[in-house]
């Protein structure tokens, strides 16, 4: 987890965006210092002005590139060690609608359309449960598919065994998927 | 309340230190003193709120607060998957977490073993450090970009009753 690699060289360049922009960005991926004026220390470093660091927080929210501000847990760290990607075979016409309706359960924590990679890999839809313990999370899904009426569809459970690396959501580095 | 790191945290964790975690994995205010923010509306002072953040982020139970950015927006991103002998598994697994832009790589039950997260400033260059991973690994990597997302959450209710009894 956390290598300290510089993340400014390695997040990503939108066209025309200012540096300080690519600046806050990159600093924003390690999180916000724990002082009472985070923003204004993080405007400092960006070289902006704490109330444009804001703005700029505020349209990344609202354009949909910051999906959530807030405590980004490990939940391996709170003994929820059961982490189960569940992978489906969906006819191609179905896949939007059983994908919208898993997302819509709350065990569901990710809900993704991937494609498939004949012969090896014919799974089209991948939800992840997490859970407590992995029995707990089975019968989540149990429960799931028989609400949904998925019963026909192939599907696979791949629990993780181990984490040689937990990420949660930065491009270099470290939390929870 | 200690800053230590025993491995299952959640019976440590206090009424306030859960109340933080339960109210805030989203929503956090931006203002110009979001933790008096945050403070004020679970009752307790700015200082506490600050000093039980960095206590979470110091024990581990936080990785950080701040952002979590849509990977699809921010760069270019795509899971992958390989197919290594079992009995190797974690000398792959270093070589995969020792490539540029690896973000997750998990162990799973199934011939594809292990499960990464490769990440790259574009799409050129995610495609050339999949190809050099490839050539370090001798093993052809599936590749599984996301072409439709049903759920973009990331934050989950914790059940703190059931991490009682574990």
């Amino acid at each position: 987890m956390s290598t300290a690699t510089p993340l400014s060289l390695d997040t990503a360049r939108a066209p025309g965006e200012p540096d300080a922009h690519r600046r806050l960005r990159a600093l924003l991926e390690q999180g916000l210092p724990l002082t009472p004026r985070p923003w204004q220390a993080l405007a400092e470093q960006a070289g902006m002005a704490e109330e444009e660091v804001m703005a700029c927080v505020r349209r990344w929210q609202a354009d949909g590139m910051i999906k959530r501000l807030g405590l980004v847990v490990r939940h391996r760290r709170l003994g929820i060690q059961a982490n189960a990607m569940v992978v489906w075979d969906v006819p191609d016409e179905r896949v939007a609608l059983v994908g919208r309706r898993l997302a819509r359960e709350t065990a569901v924590t990710l809900c993704y359309r991937r494609p498939r990679r004949l012969p090896d890999w014919p799974y089209n839809l991948f939800c992840m449960i997490h859970g407590a313990r992995r029995e707990r999370v089975l019968g989540e899904l149990a429960a799931i598919v028989e609400r949904l009426d998925l019963g026909e569809l192939e599907h696979r459970v791949l629990f993780s065994t181990h984490a040689y690396r937990q990420c949660g959501g930065r491009y270099v580095r470290e939390g929870a998927a | 309340m200690h800053c230590q790191a025993p491995k299952n945290q959640a019976r440590d964790l206090d009424t306030l230190d859960r109340r933080l975690i339960d109210s805030y994995q989203r929503g956090l205010p931006v203002c110009t003193r979001p933790f008096h923010t945050v403070a004020e509306r679970l009752g307790t002072s700015e200082a506490e709120v600050i000093a039980r953040l960095e206590c979470l982020q110091a024990r581990g139970v936080l990785s950080r607060v701040g952002p979590v950015f849509d990977h699809a927006r921010a760069g270019a991103s795509l899971l992958a998957a390989v197919a290594v002998p079992e009995a190797e598994r974690d000398a792959f697994a270093e070589l995969i977490n020792a490539a540029p832009g690896v973000n997750h790589n998990y162990a799973r039950e199934h011939d594809y073993n292990l499960w990464f997260v490769m990440t790259a400033p574009d799409e050129p260059e995610l495609e050339a450090r999949l190809e050099t991973l490839e050539s370090r690994l001798g093993l052809p990597i599936l590749r599984l970009p996301m072409l439709e997302g049903f759920h973009i959450d990331l934050s989950f209710p914790i059940p703190w009753a059931e991490l009682e009894r574990t």
